[in-house]
């Protein structure tokens, strides 16, 4: 779950659910689907509807039959399964080129086209340093440093990258 | 059309009447506070002021103070609310003390404790207008983290509040390395202190350094910091041009 906004928001609602994903797991003896998650965050969100969580989340994961998935949300809670997606303070810059660099189908095809990005792991990587790094040049609040989580059948692993400083 | 008009129940702090009843803006208030690891702890430095507005009313306010047996607690922000803050962990400590079970609250649980207790305040349009720097060893292990009166919190190497972060935070960014000794520790900290006594007007010349170890905690008593004045830029400022700075 990656998270933008307002950081005591933040923390507090990655708290709320880590501790939620703890019961699942005590009461299920499994981990939590992506899509279950999904759910679950989307339904914190709106509890709050009224005095919102100030967060604005991308969720990313595997399903239950181990195929990748994102889900993009809004403050509130609405959310959408995407094959790609970016929130906060840099996302005006960083998902036009995201639409340019990976061509999702249109949303108003039929049958209903799965937005599965055609990158290998290795070029997607390299996609996400690339947009950070230009958003970094334009967006005053993007910056210092980048977290990547890579999510896949062998489990989940962390790079980072350093960003302008200034 | 106001489709959301919000309606407020009897006992809400939002209304015009309660505002006699929750913070609206802070008093008597205490200036940065500066901490950092070094090799044997945490350092933590703050000045004795406590200021009224603009005028400098209090010269001798203690701003950090042991909790328990393992955290240092140093505080800026309106005073009466850190007082508060001391006997919300009185309480905290002393529960904690009587289950006599030989385990004691470290700085990690402390630390998360307030946090809880401000971010609350804050979701209640009611907070204790405070930043707050908690630090502590326990077991080996260094703890320095900090927390905002709107609840914002993290843990790092070196933290500070208010005009701290502007002034102190870019100099311990450059100088703080692991395993300082106490000695370039303290130098570090004196630094940060006397260029925020330069250039914050709500610092005072009389501060203390406070040092907590496994071993315990121990506050300095207060001392002052040599300033320099006679930089030839300070003589006759206007001859240049607009001014010294």
């Amino acid at each position: 779950m990656a998270s933008s906004g307002f950081q005591a928001d933040v923390k507090a609602l990655q708290k709320h659910l880590a501790a939620r994903h703890l019961i699942y797991q005590h009461q299920h003896n499994k981990q939590m689907s992506c899509p279950a998650m999904a759910q679950l965050l989307s339904n914190t969100l709106y509890y709050k509807r009224f005095f919102p969580y100030y967060s604005f989340n991308v969720l990313g994961g595997l399903d239950n039959e181990g195929k990748g998935c994102v889900f993009t949300y809004d403050a509130v809670g609405s959310y959408e399964k995407v094959g790609y997606s970016s929130q906060g303070s840099g996302s005006t810059l960083i998902m036009p080129f995201l639409d340019n660099q990976l061509k999702s189908p249109s949303p108003l095809l039929l049958p209903a086209q799965d937005a599965v990005t055609p990158l290998a792991e290795a070029e997607a990587i390299d996609l996400v340093k690339t947009v950070f790094a230009s958003a970094s040049e334009r967006d005053i609040y993007t910056g210092d440093k980048l977290e990547i989580v890579v999510i896949n059948a062998d489990g989940i692993r962390r790079e980072y990258m350093d960003l302008r400083k200034d | 059309m106001n489709f959301m008009a919000s309606k407020q129940p009897e006992n809400s702090l939002l209304s015009p009447e309660s505002d006699s009843q929750r913070t609206l803006y802070p008093y008597v208030t205490g200036t940065s506070v500066v901490a950092l690891k070094y090799k044997d702890g945490i350092l933590m430095a703050a000045d004795m002021g406590g200021s009224y507005g603009s005028t400098l009313r209090y010269k001798s306010v203690e701003r950090m103070k042991p909790i328990g047996k393992h955290s240092l607690l140093g505080a800026s922000g309106e005073i009466s609310d850190f007082q508060e803050i001391l006997r919300y962990l009185d309480e905290l400590i002393l529960y904690d003390n009587m289950w006599d079970d030989g385990n004691s609250l470290g700085p990690k649980e402390v630390h998360n404790y307030l946090t809880r207790v401000m971010y609350n305040r804050r979701n209640k349009f009611n907070p204790l207008w405070n930043s707050l720097v908690l630090g502590g060893v326990k077991n080996g292990q260094k703890y320095l983290g900090t927390v905002s009166m709107i609840g914002v919190n993290f843990e790092d190497n070196h933290v500070a509040t208010g005009f701290g972060n502007h002034l102190a935070r870019p100099i311990l960014r450059q100088e703080w390395h692991e395993n300082l000794s106490f000695e370039d520790g303290v130098r570090l900290l004196e630094k940060c202190m006397r260029v925020l006594l330069y250039r914050d007007r709500s610092a005072v010349n009389k501060l203390q350094i406070a040092k907590i170890t496994e071993e315990g905690v121990t506050i300095s008593q207060p001392y002052s910091l040599k300033t320099y004045w006679e930089f030839s830029a300070f003589e006759n400022p206007a001859q240049g041009a607009i001014g010294s700075w």
